[in-house]
């Protein structure tokens, strides 16, 4: 395991999904289109995925975190 | 909404020696009752932790740790004072503001002490605006300004971080936390934000100390608590009783309730809907547990027979889609959803899936910056249960 996180920031989200077809291991998308995203720490074969997806969200909303502690 | 008449009490604490003529207490009246507080920041947050002090806003949160976690930080802080209490079945804090200013303002003042901050922000309703500035204009507390401010009237508008924004000249709408308004509240300092009514317990804590504060009540939820009651009992108001008092008691102080009731609407809005036949509860979160309800910001609801459930349900949940903040998808686009399903279930006149809306009440929660989502699901999936 790693010890990222995937948050979303649900005031920036425009639901464009991008994440949710950048990173579908983890990401999936509400019936408006809006990403669920399971919070679990990211195991490091998907740290790739999960850095690509936040780096590519249109609007900076989707968050790798470091886990506390 | 104006401030809600207050009864007859059952235990009489902060709503002491309140006059019969609806005037607010002046501060010499205030002090004869109470005395003035004469405790010091350290000590006051031990005897707040000491006393078991849960937050009166809804989250529950132990006071002791909110005040410690912001005197932690080491530098100038700011207390404000939460009495938005956007929530139209709620009046508890209006009533408190209204009647008995005094002891929110100690309790604001001791805070202050408590958490090194020299300014205090009384953020009220604007039904109490003018009570509350009078009462600020009597005191003289050394070290501490106290200025009141009147909110937005949206229900939003009494999220912590919704109140942060708004002093900071913004809107009074939530934001993505962290930093949470402890960390990184009020001009960039750490900002302590506690609801009015815990204020006043804790300006009497100060004064009487934990093991009196504890004397009272559910050991888990000691003291009392005000509860704002409505619907169709015979005399609506704002009551204070010790936690663990019985739902039937109460009813019965208020002369009972007109007619037989159906269910129980506890904690308000984002509260839980109970059985009639639970009438008989003890109003405490470890005796409403049982029903997956919490006390939350003390507004209960009685529902008589004949009424529908759903229909009230549905109406409610209209107004919280309709005063959702707009700013995040899954609250914005979810409760519409829920609430034209429940208009649906309500109307009978057309096909209401029930599984895609019991998908929906479980994939909306905790997906909002705030808990306004969460409550307005908690709501729904109660209604389910009890009227469906």
């Amino acid at each position: 395991m790693s010890d990222l996180e995937l948050r979303v920031d649900p005031i920036a989200c425009d639901g464009h999904g991008l994440c949710a077809e950048l990173f579908p291991e983890r990401v999936s998308l509400d019936e408006w289109g809006y990403p669920i995203v399971d919070a679990t720490p990211i195991p490091r074969s998907l740290e790739q995925h999960a850095k690509r997806a936040a780096k590519e969200c249109p609007v900076l909303a989707l968050r790798l975190k470091r886990r506390a502690g | 909404m104006s401030a809600a008449p207050v009864q007859e009490p059952v235990t009489r604490r902060l709503l002491a020696g309140i006059r019969a003529d609806g005037r607010p207490l002046s501060l010499a009246e205030h002090r004869r009752l109470h005395g003035s507080v004469d405790v010091d920041g350290r000590t006051l947050v031990e005897l707040v932790d000491r006393s078991g002090l849960r937050g009166r806003g809804g989250g529950g949160f132990p006071t002791g740790r909110k005040l410690a976690a912001v005197r932690a930080s080491g530098r100038r802080a700011v207390v404000v004072v939460n009495g938005a209490e956007g929530e139209p079945p709620a009046g508890k804090d209006k009533v408190l503001l209204a009647y008995q200013p005094h002891l929110v303002l100690d309790g604001a003042v001791a805070a202050a002490h408590a958490v090194r901050a020299r300014e205090v922000v009384v953020a009220v309703n604007r039904v109490v605006l003018a009570a509350v500035e009078r009462a600020i204009a009597e005191r003289d507390d050394p070290k501490v300004t106290l200025r009141a401010v009147a909110v937005p009237d949206r229900f939003v508008a009494g999220e912590e971080t919704a109140l942060v924004q708004f002093l900071n000249g913004g809107p009074a709408l939530p934001t993505f936390t962290p930093p949470r308004p402890f960390e990184r509240g009020v001009r960039g300092l750490p900002t302590l934000v506690q609801n009015a009514e815990t204020l006043a317990q804790l300006a009497l804590i100060a004064r009487r100390g934990p093991e009196w504060f504890r004397s009272v009540g559910d050991p888990e939820h000691p003291g009392t608590v005000l509860v704002t009651l409505s619907g169709s009992v015979r005399e609506a108001g704002v009551y204070e009783i010790a936690t663990g008092y019985p739902l039937s008691a109460l009813l019965a102080d208020a002369g009972g309730t007109s007619g037989e009731p159906q269910a129980f609407l506890v904690g308000g809005y984002f509260g839980t809907w109970i059985p009639g036949t639970a009438v008989d509860v003890p109003l405490a979160n470890g005796g409403l547990q049982a029903y997956g309800a919490t006390l939350g910001a003390g507004a209960v609801r009685v529902l008589p027979r004949g009424t529908s459930g759903i229909a009230e349900t549905a109406r409610i949940l209209r107004y919280l889609a309709d005063e959702s903040a707009g700013q995040c998808g899954p609250c914005v686009y979810g409760l519409a959803a829920v609430a034209d399903d429940f208009a649906g279930l309500a109307s009978r006149d057309r096909h209401v899936d029930r599984d895609r809306l019991e998908r929906r009440l479980g994939a909306i929660a905790g997906r909002g910056a705030c808990r306004h989502p969460d409550g307005a699901v908690r709501l729904a999936a109660s209604a389910l249960r009890v009227f469906a």
